[in-house]
């Protein structure tokens, strides 16, 4: 059901996704990133196999014979996964609405249709990221603790050792307590180009600095992490359009891609932030981060739906390789899921 | 002055009139909107369906009297619902009787545990004369023990580190013994972000707590988390334990239900709460306040406290009976734009105004404007301060030379003057005060002070 990398992002024919992280993991390649993670990982993705399994069947018997009961049922479970309380009331009363016009008999056809509704909600604008443009700049922003830094690094990471191109991050966190310390570490690991200046240096000046040797050098894509901040802030958004515009001149379709992190713990917040931050800057699409903990990350139907903005990238893990192209199904199934 | 919810309610509640008591029908009807407008506030689902049923209990009969309409007769249950559900008074955190006092911060991935660890070793040194010490166990995340070296030693406390090679559980141990042998009375143990359901890692947390047997396990949580708040408190709850809470990003606009949810559901109280990204934007936990966030207000407690540091308590009575006689002047005028100017930077202060919020976000308070309105205020005498309305064209002028502005900016104060006085008679007689009004102001000439867009 995954979705593949080479599906994502959008290559000229010269460039050619390689096959996925399990060919290089299964050559006990190092990643650098310690094992700590690993073993534990797996089995927890084994189980929630296995309780989606279970679930669907269980989701099953109660759409049976659906009554008032079960809509209030599945109304606790959305709200419970932040789909919020008005996407949830369209989607329940779109099921009702079906199930009682006669058009779904049987559990079975209540469920699949249930997850088709959550996946539809979620399917909206452009959900892949062109990579076609030599240097691609793609600015990350976010509110503090969501997950840039780590984001970048993955992301760095896959696309140079799955797709083979040439990465130059930027460090425009210049705010940060070790921030650019933080970064380095990632890129390092990424096996990307790193540019950075002091702390406290202009942010948009540093995203200048990098596209600057991204041209130099002829690499592909270059990552622009930048520091975290509240959409509530009026000085710091400006100062995140200022980075955006810096690039836009020297690259006129720059930054080619705007992602903004979500944590996918976060509340109806995520809407005002999504909007807010697509008011500063052209958010072309959210990462979901944290998705390996229980939260569901139901704001980015919220946010699909009201501000057109796509999930593209899902976060599930602290190590390198934990970042995966969004998949709506996937992500339906496990909204609904225990 | 509650806004927003108290809208809604008014208008469920639109065929109450006069006095009487709610009938079961009126607060079927607000149970409705006060549940959407908790769940919109990220209040946990069970916590919402329990805390509906104890205000439809209250609401149900409850008098419609006095000033207040029926709408915010209700919100007003729900606001005394939220804030005994909160917990009342707030809470300081304890000390051992046998230092160190040892605490431990835990909480997911990016809820602000280091800055926090940070905040409150400042927090500790600045109100209880503390020496604080602040351990960096977090050895996972990149560069974590860098930026508690740093923060630590802004904040004023000695950092003990051991680099990401060790065991986190044996740099506590060794910790707790060198913050015993150097006497400090406080050491804060900073851990890495853990999922609640991540085994290993919560395991690991309890080892922590074994070897170091902390005074206080502090969950730090980010206010813009959702239902999953629950989860989590549960979860640390029954695999270590934790002794309260730090609410985290609270200067965002999320309206923090998570606090609600987690004290509702664990009892464990909330003690602090982190309001921005400089070490001195911590402070107690005032559950009151937090109940009127829930809800949508402004943070009237937080202005009215900073203004009791400011303020006079004899100044206070005596405007109070300004207002009620309408006797305010331009000199009680002057008077609030100083304390108020004195009270701290005026944008923040502003935005805790119940109601102002919104329309004020993104505002600017020009400290300039604010030396011309004084200077203006000045110039004019004690009894046209008093009587604004005597002012006419000659003594404009007059005023206008004095304080080394022009005709238009003094028509234009005393116009905004006129406003506000209005919407504080408005205030004084418990009513909904007509901020239109005041946010109208404007002109060719520009306003004194730009209380407005």
């Amino acid at each position: 059901m995954a979705r593949d990398w080479s599906d994502l992002f959008v290559l000229d024919g010269a460039r050619v996704a390689r096959p996925d992280a399990e060919s290089s993991r299964d050559k006990g390649r190092d990643t650098g990133t310690g094992g700590r993670g690993g073993a534990f990982r797996r089995l927890r993705d084994n189980l929630r196999k296995t309780r989606q399994a279970l679930t669907a069947e269980v989701q099953a018997t109660l759409f049976e014979d659906p009554n008032e009961e079960t809509w209030e049922r599945l109304e606790e479970a959305l709200i419970y996964a932040d789909v919020g309380a008005r996407t949830t009331a369209q989607i329940v009363e779109e099921l009702e609405r079906e199930a009682s016009a006669g058009r779904l008999s049987g559990g079975g056809q209540l469920s699949e249709r249930l997850v088709e509704l959550l996946a539809d909600a979620a399917r909206t604008g452009e959900d892949r990221i062109d990579l076609r443009a030599k240097p691609t700049v793609i600015l990350v922003a976010g509110v503090n603790g969501t997950g840039k830094t780590t984001t970048v690094g993955k992301l760095a990471w896959h696309l140079s050792n799955q797709l083979g191109l040439s990465v130059v991050v930027a460090a425009a966190d210049t705010f940060r307590a070790a921030g650019i310390e933080q970064l380095e570490i990632w890129a390092e690991r990424a096996g990307a180009a790193f540019s950075s200046r002091q702390a406290g240096a202009d942010p948009g000046a540093v995203a200048y600095d990098a596209v600057e040797e991204a041209g130099r050098r002829g690499a592909d894509v270059v990552l622009v992490d930048t520091a975290g901040r509240l959409h509530t802030q009026q000085d710091l958004m400006a100062e995140l359009a200022k980075v955006s515009r810096v690039v836009a001149k020297q690259i006129p379709q720059a930054p080619h891609e705007t992602l903004l992190t979500v944590d996918a713990t976060t509340g109806q917040n995520g809407l005002r932030q999504a909007r807010l931050f697509s008011e500063t800057v052209p958010v072309s699409g959210l990462v979901l981060t944290k998705l390996d903990g229980t939260a569901k990350g139901g704001i980015a139907l919220a946010i699909a739906q009201e501000l057109g903005i796509p999930v593209k990238l899902i976060g599930v893990g602290e190590q390198i390789e934990d970042l995966r192209p969004f998949e709506p199904s996937e992500f339906a199934r496990a909204l609904v899921a225990a | 002055m509650f806004e927003t919810l108290s809208d809604k309610l008014q208008t469920a509640l639109a065929d109450v009139r006069g006095r009487g008591a709610l009938t079961e029908n009126d607060v079927a009807a607000a149970m409705r909107e006060i549940r959407l407008a908790l769940l919109e506030a990220d209040v946990n689902f069970k916590v919402v369906r329990e805390f509906t049923a104890a205000v439809r209990e209250r609401a149900l009969g409850a008098e419609v009297i006095g000033k207040l309409n029926p709408g915010q007769q209700v919100v007003k249950i729900v606001s005394d619902q939220l804030t005994e559900l909160m917990g009342g008074a707030g809470r300081d955190l304890t000390f051992s009787p046998r230092p160190p006092t040892i605490v431990v911060m835990a909480g997911l991935q990016g809820s602000g545990k280091t800055t926090a660890t940070a905040k409150l070793a400042r927090y500790l040194r600045e109100h209880h004369s503390a020496s604080v010490a602040v351990a960096a166990c977090d050895v996972q995340r990149p560069a974590a023990v860098d930026q508690l070296v740093k923060v630590g030693r802004q904040a004023g406390a000695e950092v003990y580190e051991q680099g990401t090679d060790r065991d986190p559980v044996a740099i506590a141990a060794w910790a707790r013994d060198r913050a015993f042998s150097e006497g400090k009375d406080v050491l804060i143990i900073d851990t890495s972000g853990r999922l609640h359901i991540d085994r290993e890692l919560m395991d690991e947390l309890g080892r922590i707590n074994k070897a170091v047997r902390p005074h206080a396990v502090l969950l730090v949580v980010d206010a813009m988390t959702g239902q999953d708040a629950v989860s989590v408190a549960e979860e640390f709850g029954r695999a270590t334990g934790f002794d309260g809470v730090v609410m985290s990003k609270l200067d965002g606009d999320a309206r923090g239900g998570a606090a609600l949810s987690v004290k509702a559901i664990t009892g464990k109280p909330i003690l602090f709460a982190s309001t921005g990204e400089k070490l001195d934007q911590f402070e107690r936990f005032h559950p009151d306040r937090m109940a009127q966030r829930i809800l949508g207000m402004g943070d009237v407690m937080t202005l009215i406290e900073k203004a009791q540091d400011a303020y006079d308590e004899q100044h206070a009575t005596e405007l109070e009976r300004k207002l009620r006689k309408q006797q305010f002047g331009l000199d009680d005028f002057l008077d609030q734009l100083r304390q108020v100017r004195r009270l701290g930077p005026l944008q923040s202060l502003l935005g805790m105004i119940p109601g102002v919020d919104k329309q004020l976000r993104g505002m600017r308070i020009d400290e300039r404007e604010f030396d011309r309105v004084q200077a203006i205020i000045l110039s004019m005498t004690p009894a046209e301060r008093r009587h604004p309305e005597l002012i006419n064209g000659s003594r404009r002028l007059r005023i206008a030379r004095g304080s080394g502005t022009n005709v238009q900016a003094v028509k234009a104060l005393i116009k905004q003057f006129e406003q506000m006085r209005k919407v504080m008679r408005q205030v004084a007689q418990g009513q909904m005060p007509d901020l239109g009004a005041l946010m109208g102001t404007g002109g060719a000439g520009g306003p004194p002070t730009r209380l407005g867009r």
